[in-house]
């Protein structure tokens, strides 16, 4: 049996809207319709889908939060729903924003108090913590109140928090929202070590591809409460990705260029970029064909973005 | 003029869009009712007459009352210590209008709602269970509506006074809840003022208190005929104006400190 | 009983650390704490007043009064210490706190009973108290090693027994968010009446008090006892020793009241 099993997960809610002075108008709306899926204990998996696709929604029945209302769920062989408390001294959980420790006091100190909420031995929590604190660089601001952190000085501590009691597996809904470039890093490095070196299983939740690109093999995309698609990353590239991008600086600025195979997609300047289907036509062959028409100055290829892949895939569908 | 009847049916409309809040505030307000009546009434089962009051004029004494809690809104307002804590304040003192009558208009409309929806219904209750009295004079009705209105200004007028507070202190509450402690007692809510000691009773009405809830409901139990009812009514639009100018002048120097002090 | 220890450690440390944040400010917190006694002192002034005018309640003097509203008091200032935090519930839901309290292995209602202790809860117990001890030299009790032990367990089994009312109560955030009011009309209702003695009121409020919401034995039956006093109402005498029991069925019934809500709120969502 998998670490994480779903099968035929539902999750239905009942909105009660205001309608006028006293009536209520009752919505049904199926946040999470029929997903199943399994994930192997020591996978990174990434699990994405635009706001409202239920991610969220799955997170919560994974972690015991929300009772799924049909189907089945299995983490680390327990029942979330029936056996919470057991399920949570396996499981690590960051919610991107909404924050685990306390508020107005050191982060030491939330440290501390988790550590003897999930009943730590006091040699492992020295060990787990000293380690962390190095790897996420936590010195600097042991002491001060967790309400004077930044933003990404917080997410580092949340991430330690998470991770103190050794947990089997980590669940991380949104981790990287509102962070700038550098301590989006230093989180994806972190979830790397922590799958790549100690074996945690890791499910990350999110809208950000490029913590996706960066981060998981495999990916599960979440459209409306449906898994549309469910396997490795560059199997999507590959299926979905034909298309590249040939960019080509001319020598000086031009009429569109007229090859077979290629399609310009925009001209700026002396610059120009070409679409082209790479199952029909090589980059060689293309980059040939536009030197013998005009003076190439530069040119490079880009891939096909993760994020053009995934817009296609929720526009057109899974093909 | 036409602004601030605008504003007065906004405030109306706030509390009518939580028609849970005021059901549930009802049926607080009935269950204090019955709570406060019954007390009352063990003190009549002693004497037949207490500080002018029958047993019948006590209990109707605690059904108006808390029909006119809500209405009043003596406590637990603070909208304006908000504005000025989180230092929106700033930006109302562009505003083209006056300051304290924009919050004065919206709140008369808020009582207008809370008169309605949450003063009757519990008086309706009292009045099916118990010997409640009404008023027998054609008069004493477009009166005690007068009355009700002044109370709520001089109770706005207060709780001005006391959100101002925060122009200089940053626990502002503690001082709302010294105002709500002083003021529900003074008032005659958990005990009229007739009950008090002559003493007492002399000390609440030199306070703005009494004009705030005791006023009205003497004036519905008849207490205050010919001059007296002016006399009542008379000394209600005195705190409301005194109040309410207190209120501008201590408005005006917090504002001037904000000024001066960038906020 | 392992476990009822390690409970109490994560307790002490929860609470311990909301403590030592609220006596950091010492003038305020004491201000806030002779705040808390002069409020509450208040019901006590209009008992007083009441007593200006009769020399008697129900047949209750102002002294034996007295007596039942210090119990009462006291009762109601523990519990309100331990848990009257229980009303930031609606805004824990609401900020999404509660999933974080739903991901620790901790039971949910353990984890928000102690996530506060507000000391200044403590003023209107050491009102309570002082207004107690006038109370026994003004009624001059006949001190027996019985009626001494009911004055100790009282307030405790008082104590429990508003905790369990309460935690029912807090439990409506869960489904009307803006009527928590109702809450409201129930805990400080509660409190007032259990200041006053109970056959004053009107027969279904009394049967209420005694069958459905247990406050009649926070101070009025406990009173009975210590004071030798004969029950106006003429109830068994048994119900004079039952505190305790009602304070374990009060405080079990809020629990699964509790778990029951909790339920409800993992199945329907936020």
């Amino acid at each position: 049996m998998a670490q994480i099993e779903l099968e035929g997960v539902e999750k239905v809610f009942t909105v009660w809207a205001r309608r006028g002075r006293l009536r209520r108008q009752r919505t049904v709306v199926r946040a999470v319709e029929g997903i199943s899926f399994s994930i192997e204990a020591g996978s990174l998996v990434g699990y994405i889908g635009p706001n409202g696709a239920g991610k969220s929604t799955t997170v919560k029945m994974l972690t015991g939060i929300l009772v799924p209302s049909a189907g089945r769920i299995s983490v680390a062989g327990l029942e979330p729903s029936s056996q919470r408390i057991e399920l949570a001294r396996k499981l690590g959980v960051v919610f991107g924003q909404r924050i685990q420790l306390w508020w107005d006091l050191p982060l030491l100190d939330s440290f501390e108090l988790l550590r003897h909420i999930y009943r730590i031995p006091a040699e492992r929590y020295r060990e787990n913590l000293d380690a962390f604190v190095e790897l996420l660089d936590l010195g600097p601001f042991l002491a001060t109140p967790v309400r004077q952190l930044s933003l990404g000085q917080r997410m580092r501590g949340e991430l330690t928090a998470a991770m103190l009691h050794d947990p089997e597996i980590l669940f991380l809904d949104e981790p990287t929202i509102g962070l700038d470039v550098v301590a989006k890093a230093r989180v994806r490095e972190f979830l790397t070590r922590v799958n790549r070196e100690q074996g945690v299983t890791v499910l990350l939740a999110t809208h950000d591809l490029a913590d996706i690109e960066r981060l998981c093999s495999r990916m599960l995309i979440l459209d409306r409460g449906r898994v549309i698609y469910d396997g490795e990353l560059q199997a999507l590239r590959d299926r979905y990705g034909d298309e590249r991008t040939l960019i080509v600086d001319l020598e000086e600025p031009g009429p569109p260029i007229d090859v077979p195979g290629a399609r310009v997609a925009k001209v700026d300047g002396p610059r120009q970029w070409l679409t082209f289907n790479r199952r029909e036509t090589s980059a060689a062959e293309l980059t040939a064909a536009v030197a013998a028409k005009v003076g190439l100055q530069d040119l490079a290829i880009e891939e096909p973005q993760v994020e053009d892949i995934v817009r296609r895939i929720y526009t057109e569908g899974v093909a | 003029m036409r602004l601030y009847w605008e504003l007065a049916r906004r405030g109306y409309r706030r509390y009518a869009a939580y028609p849970g809040a005021t059901i549930a505030g009802i049926f607080t307000n009935t269950v204090f009712g019955f709570m406060l009546a019954y007390v009352l009434l063990a003190v009549f089962r002693e004497r037949g007459e207490v500080g002018g009051y029958d047993a019948s004029d006590a209990v109707t004494y605690v059904w108006v009352g808390q029909g006119m809690l809500m209405t009043i809104y003596i406590w637990g307002w603070y909208e304006v210590a908000l504005r000025v804590s989180s230092g929106d304040i700033a930006t109302d003192l562009y505003r083209p209008f006056d300051f304290q009558l924009y919050w004065l208009a919206q709140d008369l409309g808020r009582a207008a709602y809370h008169a309605l929806y949450r003063g009757v219904p519990p008086f309706l209750v009292g009045a099916f269970v118990f010997d409640v009295r009404l008023p027998q004079e054609a008069l004493l009705w477009p009166a005690f509506v007068l009355a009700i209105t002044l109370a709520v200004c001089v109770s706005f007028a207060f709780r001005f006074l006391f959100n101002l507070a925060a122009f200089w202190l940053l626990d502002y509450r503690g001082v709302g809840v010294l105002a709500m402690v002083a003021s529900t007692f003074f008032s005659g809510q958990i005990v009229p003022l007739a009950f008090f000691p002559d003493w007492l009773e002399a000390v609440a009405w030199a306070l703005p208190f009494a004009a705030m809830v005791q006023a009205p409901i003497e004036i519905f139990l008849g207490n205050a005929r010919g001059l007296e009812l002016a006399g009542i009514l008379g000394l209600q639009a005195f705190w409301a104006v005194a109040l309410l100018l207190v209120g501008r002048s201590v408005f005006a120097a917090g504002t001037r400190k904000l000024v001066v002090q960038g906020g | 009983m392992g476990e009822v220890l390690a409970l109490a450690g994560i307790y002490r440390r929860l609470v311990g650390a909301r403590i030592r944040s609220q006596l950091q400010y010492r003038l305020s917190f004491a201000l806030n704490l002779i705040g808390a006694g002069l409020i509450s002192f208040l019901d006590f002034a209009a008992i007083l007043v009441l007593f200006g005018q009769v020399d008697a309640l129900g047949e209750w003097s102002v002294a034996e009064v007295a007596l039942l509203y210090a119990i009462s008091s006291v009762a109601f200032a523990a519990t309100d210490l331990a848990i009257g935090h229980l009303d930031l519930l609606p805004k824990m839901i609401r900020e999404g706190d509660l999933d974080v309290i739903l991901v620790r292995p901790l039971g949910s209602l353990f984890q928000v009973v102690s996530s506060d202790f507000a000391l200044r809860r403590l003023g209107k117990g050491l009102q309570g108290l002082v207004i107690l001890v006038v109370a026994l030299v003004a009624v001059d009790l006949d001190w027996t090693l019985g009626r001494a032990l009911m004055l100790v367990v009282t307030p405790v089994a008082g104590a429990f027994i508003f905790a369990g009312v309460w935690i029912a109560l807090a439990t409506i955030a869960f489904w009307l968010i803006d009527s928590i009011e109702v809450a409201n009309a129930f805990t400080y209702g509660g409190n007032f009446l259990s200041q006053y003695p109970v056959n004053i009121f009107g027969s279904w409020l009394r049967r209420f008090v005694i069958f459905v919401v247990p406050l009649a034995f926070v101070s009025y039956f406990p009173s009975l006892y210590i004071l030798d006093k004969e029950d106006p109402l003429g109830l068994p005498l048994a119900l004079q020793f039952v505190s305790p029991l009602v304070a374990v069925a009060s405080v079990a019934a809020g629990c699964l009241v509790w778990r029951f809500a909790v339920r409800h709120y993992r199945s329907t969502g936020s």
